[in-house]
């Protein structure tokens, strides 16, 4: 390679280094778009994930019984892989954003309940019978005693759920979606290193963002924590 | 029923002899899939099971140990393959051939590595003192306290990082199919292509009975080689925290 070639691939000024700047202005409408898509994704699951874990594990902190079933099932199918996962999906739902979102929905369930049955399950039995004792309902108890204590240990798996999810939001290409996983498949289809420089680069960038607002919020819900440090 | 109806073409898919024979049968594929799996595994467990352990027993370290698994997360696993098959190519070099595939087992070593350290680490940091000094006072050398007494009591710790290793070794492995690995996925890749749902939906039944299969086997591994005397003692409850696996 004569010099000035080199020179140019060390300075992203063509087509075959691995970052070729000129092509991200030009391109900066699509990475609005998968950015969009990503975080969409992102928050249509860990929402979906919230709304359907949160009653699960309210219920299986109370019940041995339904704990013993719930928390398998949500391990096991955290345990297949997502291409296979959206494989079945794929002929009930045909591609799209269902499938997608069903998958990841999916997923954060197995972190989500773990975390808020261990929250649930951390509040000492004598502030129970404390509040039993003050005359709470089990309804207020839940929602007065039991949530506020169990808020850090949720917040955690929020946090955990939503960094992963948005790694694994770059998988569901499969089913025509992906965010920025559609730059990461368009970087291996055309053997072209920038998209697939710049899909990892915002998704990293992404998932770390998320995950120091989240640390806020998790300060923000627990301010005794604080008074420690 | 309409659903009904393409179960029973996916019976016939799965049951065809033409799937379980040659280059694209089942059991090639599978084998495949799962040398990829386990040596990758077996690399990424002596790099991240001995340093963990040993920076547990120093307790120096916890920053990085602790967090490389939450980094490990954050970086989409996809890219990773991708990446790989753009700096090495796609054939593997002379003396990898063990490895099923090489651009597959560079990232599945890297991504197996975070969860067995960290959790070799806090298995290894939170062994009681009051074992580590009676160790101590018979006279055990650093080396055999971490051999002989915190390995072993903090093997319930271990065995969930190398479980949890496995899913996410196994599920990457499927992925790879995507970039031209022959794994037990590479129905759906092709039948992702040619628009056959039927291969598709097969492949991942199969694809899901190989994830939870093997760790199912995992757990009963555990479940043989940890000292039962630990099932009801600290080590025995601390299972509970179980860091969570990475999907993939």
């Amino acid at each position: 390679m004569p010099a000035h070639a080199v020179l140019g691939n060390a300075l992203g000024n063509n087509a075959n280094s691995w970052v070729w700047w000129a092509w991200i202005p030009a391109h900066q409408h699509e990475i609005y778009a998968y950015l969009n898509e990503h975080l969409l994704l992102t928050v249509l699951a860990v929402g979906y994930g919230l709304v359907i874990a949160l009653p699960l594990a309210v219920i299986a902190a109370r019940r041995r019984a339904v704990a013993a079933v719930v928390v398998p099932v949500v391990n096991a199918v955290y345990t297949i892989p997502s291409v296979a996962l959206l494989g079945l999906l794929l002929p009930i739902t045909g591609t799209g954003r269902e499938p997608a979102v069903i998958a990841l929905t999916l997923y954060t369930l197995a972190i989500l309940v773990r975390n808020m049955l261990e929250g649930l399950r951390g509040v000492p039995a004598d502030v129970l019978d404390a509040a039993d004792g003050m005359g709470y309902t089990r309804r207020r108890r839940l929602l007065r005693v039991e949530l506020p204590l169990a808020l850090p240990a949720i917040v955690a798996g929020i946090r955990l759920a939503t960094v992963s999810t948005i790694g694994l939001v770059t998988v569901t290409f499969i089913v025509d979606q992906g965010g920025l996983g559609r730059f990461i498949q368009d970087g291996y289809q055309r053997d072209f290193h920038t998209p697939l420089v710049v899909g990892i680069v915002l998704s990293v960038a992404l998932a770390v963002v998320a995950d120091l607002l989240l640390v806020r919020v998790e300060r923000a819900v627990t301010p005794w924590r604080r008074r420690a440090r | 029923m309409h659903f009904a109806h393409f179960l029973v073409d996916v019976w016939h898919w799965l049951t065809a002899g033409a799937q379980w024979h040659g280059d694209d049968g089942v059991p090639h594929l599978l084998a495949n899939h799962v040398r990829i799996s386990i040596s990758s595994l077996l690399v990424a467990m002596l790099i991240a099971v001995p340093i963990g352990a040993w920076l547990g027993h120093r307790g120096v370290g916890g920053v990085v140990a602790i967090n490389i698994a939450n980094v490990g997360r954050a970086i989409p696993i996809y890219a990773l393959l991708v990446l790989a098959v753009q700096i090495f190519g796609i054939t593997s070099p002379t003396g990898f051939g063990w490895t099923g595939s090489f651009v597959a087992f560079v990232p599945l070593v890297l991504l197996g590595i975070p969860p067995m350290l960290t959790n070799s680490y806090i298995g290894v940091r939170d062994v009681g003192d009051e074992l580590v000094d009676a160790a101590r006072g018979m006279g055990l050398s650093e080396g055999e306290i971490l051999r002989r007494v915190e390995i072993p009591v903090a093997l319930p710790f271990i065995m969930a990082g190398i479980r949890t290793a496995m899913v996410g070794i196994i599920a990457t492995a499927t992925l790879a199919s995507f970039t031209g690995v022959d794994t037990l996925a590479t129905p759906i890749y092709i039948g992702l292509g040619t628009n056959d749902h039927v291969a598709v939906f097969g492949g991942a039944v199969l694809v899901a009975l190989l994830a939870v299969a093997v760790d199912l086997v995992l757990a009963g591994v555990q479940r043989s080689i940890v000292s039962p005397g630990l099932g009801t003692g600290r080590a025995g409850r601390r299972r509970a925290m179980e860091p969570v696996p990475q999907a993939a």
